[in-house]
């Protein structure tokens, strides 16, 4: 069962690229603030140039 | 601050949607041929083209990767821009994004009818195409990441960092699960065996599952279902935390794939483990979709969109409880192999991806068009016939499941099998294949009414193919594009260096892997010997027309098994099988110890037509099998190729291979002109049969029955 190896390896790899990209995101700051994303992206039709719509959306 | 401005490609993102409304249709076409062949077998038409084991593989990959996978670029395409607040690195990369994808589902199409397949589940295309496929990801990688790289808002909403997971790890268990050593342009031997091809292949599998099915689709939740509702999502905290424990526990949950096979024991319990936690970041999905809405059910009462919504994350929510369930050792013995986990797959197909594509392409199209949807009345009409077909199509299989089971395993009061013959237990659950068929056209239905209103909706509107938006700029984006990448290197040596060692350590494993694969495949059990070249040929037959469909080769531990049929299997005794073919579903019976149990005469008949020996059975015929001659020109290669993987052909073996396979044929053929049959040694049926007569039979010489 040689192969269990190759996929735990694989998955290590995965997992470890993964934590990474985590302490990463962390560090970054990226999780400093939990709530203006959550409200910005519901306003992503405001920069929008000429034919303006509203942003709520209801379609 | 630099204000810039920027446009956004709306032309991809139509593409795209185009293209899953298209896919989609065909995907569930096609499902509805292959209900309804299990119930009126003569839907095969006798063609080898339009028979079951050929097209199943065509539905699952058309809704899997056509569907579904134009759905995720859809969605990916739109939000994305959005998110990073610009347009897509690339619009050529885009466009050979979408036209290689277009190019492969075509391929897969066209091979998986004619036979070419690997045998191996939603994995099935032949190595040229995995490469493709290869390529094509890397396109939309690069794609993807120079977006991110180039974007115009520092944070990273939640829904690209599922997008990250998805295309990290399909790409890594693509390139694992598609080792193989090619032995003409459209064929070619996996480089695992037995038990090691069966834990790479649903380790894949699983995570396929996983990482096409699921992670994409949490992301474009997590993006439209707000949009659409109008309202931030529930928890950002919860999403974020969610996020990173369904990534690291998802990879190690394969193995509830094999319980109760020759896996070793704590591999199985292992991916039983993993199973059960995953309950908990899975939920914590499902709760954050639906707490979205706290305070806004009024808005689902009206909006069609909504429903949608609502409905595929319950969905999703059901699906990822019954998956852990499914993992526990008590409850796969009842479900594993039959309509239960059909039932369980399209839980997931059709509520949660199904009606999330839907919810999202009737918000999508008007925006594209800026319009308003031609009619809200007909989505409607959709949303409800939709959800009553997704009830019948659950509820029957979930009947039939339990059902079929619970016969297999009932015993006589006289310590007897109560239903020794398997066809019976086939007959009883027929007619809940037709309230399938029947769950399974309402679906498709409202799929059309939707196909339509949006061709209507396109027709009112005028496209957008270019939307105009303004932001300033990102701060490290100011010094320029080469001295920012320069920058964004150096500020990260190690992430530098890991990234490096990951490069370095996949050249190496490349390198590694054969060796370590080939030696183990070396056999553990003394009588367990190679197949003979027309055996070998037989097999192919066999992976041709997708026997593994619907016929099992694992018989599992449980004394109504080993009664029904034969001794239980043994990792031992697939050493030598390049690729696997254990199956995953009993729609007919198990096959693993079905050598020297009928006469060659009988499957003579079988295979030309199985009702005239098994009368009412729903298996299709195979009349081509007779008439056509065998292929035998790649035998010497296919023995040389197999050598290469640790089979212990002889030295030069492959020089005499064609001659004993005639040699084989022709006793074949004359032991069934003998019982009368009028057949040809040169005939495909010589071969399948010598290989179904040689299944399982290598250790009766050793255990004593």
């Amino acid at each position: 069962m040689n192969v269990l190896i190759i996929l735990l390896g694989f998955s290590m790899l995965v997992a470890g690229g993964f934590l990474v990209a985590f302490l990463w995101a962390v560090r970054s700051g990226q999780y400093k603030d939990t709530h203006t994303p959550t409200m910005r992206i519901l306003h992503d039709d405001d920069d929008r140039l000429g034919t303006r719509r509203s942003s709520t959306h209801s379609s | 601050m630099e204000i810039q401005t920027f446009s956004y490609d709306n032309r991809i993102v139509r593409n795209f949607g185009i293209a899953t409304l298209l896919w989609g249709l065909v995907g569930m076409l096609v499902g509805l041929l292959i209900a309804f062949d299990l119930v009126f077998p003569s839907l095969n038409f006798a063609l080898p083209f339009t028979t079951f084991g050929r097209i199943r593989p065509l539905h699952t990959n058309a809704i899997i990767f056509a569907f579904v996978g134009n759905a995720i670029f859809t969605g990916v395409y739109y939000s994305l821009q959005r998110l990073c607040k610009a347009r897509m690195f690339s619009d050529l990369l885009g466009r050979i994004h979408f036209w290689g994808w277009q190019t492969i589902i075509v391929a897969a199409a066209l091979t998986l009818v004619l036979g070419i397949t690997t045998s191996k589940e939603y994995a099935e295309l032949e190595w040229p195409i995995d490469i493709l496929i290869a390529l094509v990801w890397v396109v939309f990688a690069v794609n993807m990441f120079g977006t991110i790289i180039r974007r115009r808002e520092h944070h990273m909403y939640v829904a690209i960092w599922f997008y990250i997971a998805t295309v990290v790890t399909v790409a890594v268990l693509h390139i694992v699960n598609s080792f193989e050593v090619p032995v003409t342009f459209l064929k070619s031997y996996p480089l695992y065996a037995g038990v090691q091809d069966a834990l790479v292949q649903w380790w894949y599998g699983h995570n396929a599952v996983a990482f096409f099915l699921t992670t994409p689709y949490l992301g474009l939740m997590y993006y439209f279902l707000p949009k659409a509702a109008g309202r931030p999502v529930y928890s950002y905290r919860l999403s974020i935390v969610h996020f990173w424990s369904l990534i690291f526990l998802y990879i190690w949950a394969g193995p509830h794939h094999l319980l109760y096979t020759a896996l070793p024991d704590w591999a199985q319990s292992l991916g039983t483990v993993f199973s059960i936690m995953l309950i908990a970041p899975s939920w914590g999905g499902m709760i954050n979709g639906l707490l979205t809405l706290r305070g806004a059910w009024d808005k689902v009462r009206e909006e069609v969109v909504l429903k949608f919504m609502v409905v595929a994350v319950t969905a999703y929510g059901m699906a990822t409880f019954e998956g852990p369930m499914l993992s526990l050792k008590n409850v796969n013995a009842i479900a594993h192999y039959t309509d239960w986990i059909i039932a369980h797959v399209h839980i997931g197909a059709l509520g949660w991806n199904g009606f999330l594509t839907f919810g999202i392409l009737y918000w999508l199209w008007p925006k594209l068009w800026n319009t308003t949807l031609y009619s809200r009345k007909l989505a409607n009409v959709h949303f409800w016939i939709a959800t009553l077909g997704i009830v019948f199509y659950a509820v029957a299989m979930y009947t039939s499941g339990v059902t079929q089971s619970l016969l297999w395993k009932q015993f006589a009061d006289n310590g007897t099998l109560q239903y020794p013959n398997f066809l019976e237990t086939t007959l009883r659950i027929i007619p809940l294949y037709l309230i399938r068929a029947i769950g399974g056209s309402m679906y498709l239905a409202g799929m059309v009414l939707m196909v339509y209103n949006l061709i209507r909706t396109s027709r009112q509107g005028s496209f957008v193919a270019e939307e105009e938006h303004q932001a300033p700029a990102l701060q490290v984006a100011d010094d320029g594009y080469a001295q920012n990448r320069h920058r964004w290197l150096e500020k990260r040596p190690i992430q530098f260096a890991l990234l490096a060692i990951v490069v370095i350590l996949i050249g190496g494993l490349v390198e590694i892997i054969p060796t370590y694969v080939v030696k183990s495949n070396i056999p553990t059990l003394a009588s367990v010997k190679p197949y003979t070249p027309l055996e070998l040929e037989g097999r192919d037959l066999y992976i041709r027309e997708a026997c593994n469909s619907c016929h099992s080769q694992m018989v599992r531990p449980f004394r109504s098994e080993t009664e029904r049929y034969g001794e239980y299997s043994k990792a031992g005794e697939f050493v030598y099988d390049h690729p696997f073919l254990w199956g995953s579903k009993r729609t007919g019976p198990d096959l693993h110890r079905v050598g020297k149990k009928y006469p060659h005469f009988w499957h003579y008949l079988h295979m030309n037509d199985p009702n005239s020996v098994s009368p009412g059975s729903i298996m299709p015929t195979y009349p081509w099998l007779l008439t056509n001659d065998l292929n035998t020109a790649h035998v010497e290669r296919k023995i040389t190729v197999l050598r290469t993987l640790g089979v212990p052909y002889p030295a030069g073996y492959e020089q005499r291979a064609a001659e004993d396979l005639r040699l084989q044929s022709e006793q074949i053929s004359a032991e069934l002109v003998k019982g009368g049959a009028p057949a040809e040694p040169q005939k495909e049926i010589i071969a399948l049969i010598a290989y179904l007569q040689r299944l399982g039979t290598d250790i009766k010489a050793t255990t004593s029955k």
